[in-house]
């Protein structure tokens, strides 16, 4: 037989932690500073002397940047476009959403390859 | 697995347990402006090691992952707030909940005194109740978040809830 007031404890609990949802600032932010890491990769190659790749021990830098800035380049295509859908979403209603939604990752992509 | 794969999974983790983490993070904190450096900590770092993270999982879920992370980093938090007295820790450990309006009428009193309690019991009980109510872990991701046996887990969470009873009816217990 269950415990009367353990099982009161526990209703209690939970609502007394019932979930906190996280301030729309708070994914701007994040998908900002994942944005950064990538633009810090990114300078991280342009910045790199060609004649120094003449010596394979100059080799790990660069080409950590380019798996650091492949990784999250791609996975921010999602998140990017996710953030830009939060701006316009009071704006759009339907079928212009759905072409928005196509057109914002074609464009994100576009960027990220040009970029590349 | 190729890289867009990977990176889309890391959005869908991203996307399902924003949330959990967050809320994990503001209960151990107990204040919205460290819980969303939490937060943000903690996506970062998994971002980092996603890939690894997955080899590692063998298919379980990843949220224990994600959530160990949020707790060491906290705990790392209290550390170096810990060397640095001119900033006191009761600043950031005061418990406070988010609750609906019925809730603030009906039972105000009593959640009070449960998260008043809550903030006596030792550190990973208190986690262990966090996991448990404010995300809905079960034992088995709370043993994986916290590196212990889910035998181990169980007797916490009932020992957590027992001190919990004892500080609660101490207190004048709830009506």
């Amino acid at each position: 037989m269950s415990d009367p007031i353990a099982a009161d404890i526990e209703g209690l609990l939970r609502k007394a932690f019932a979930p906190v949802d996280p301030p729309e600032s708070l994914a701007t932010r994040l998908e900002s500073t994942l944005q950064e890491l990538t633009d810090l990769a990114h300078e991280e190659l342009e910045g790199w002397e060609l004649s120094s790749m003449r010596d394979p021990r100059n080799w790990v830098r660069p080409v950590a940047a380019v798996a650091i800035g492949t990784a999250a380049g791609a996975g921010l295509v999602v998140l990017r476009v996710r953030s830009q859908h939060r701006k316009q979403k009071k704006h759009v209603q339907g079928l212009e959403l759905a072409e928005r939604t196509f057109r914002s990752a074609a464009d994100e992509v576009k960027r990220l390859v040009e970029r590349r | 697995m190729d890289k867009a794969q990977l990176d889309r999974e890391f959005s869908d983790l991203y996307r399902a347990h924003l949330r959990d983490v967050y809320s994990y993070a503001y209960y151990r904190v107990g204040n919205h402006h460290d819980a969303e450096d939490l937060t943000e900590q903690t996506f970062l770092q998994a971002y980092r090691h996603f890939e690894r993270a997955q080899q590692e999982s063998d298919g379980r879920p990843l949220r224990p992952w994600l959530i160990r992370i949020a707790h060491n980093l906290a705990a790392n938090l209290y550390r170096d707030r810990a060397r640095k007295p001119q900033t006191p820790i009761e600043d950031t450990g005061t418990l406070s909940a988010t609750h609906t309006t019925e809730d603030l009428v009906e039972g105000r009193d009593e959640l009070a005194r449960i998260l008043d309690g809550v903030k006596d019991l030792p550190d990973d009980r208190r986690e262990a109740l966090i996991m448990r109510f404010a995300l809905g872990m079960d034992n088995r991701e709370i043993a994986r978040a916290m590196g212990r046996s889910d035998g181990a887990t169980k007797v916490l969470i009932h020992r957590a809830i027992k001190q919990l009873e004892e500080i609660v009816a101490a207190k004048g217990g709830v009506s």
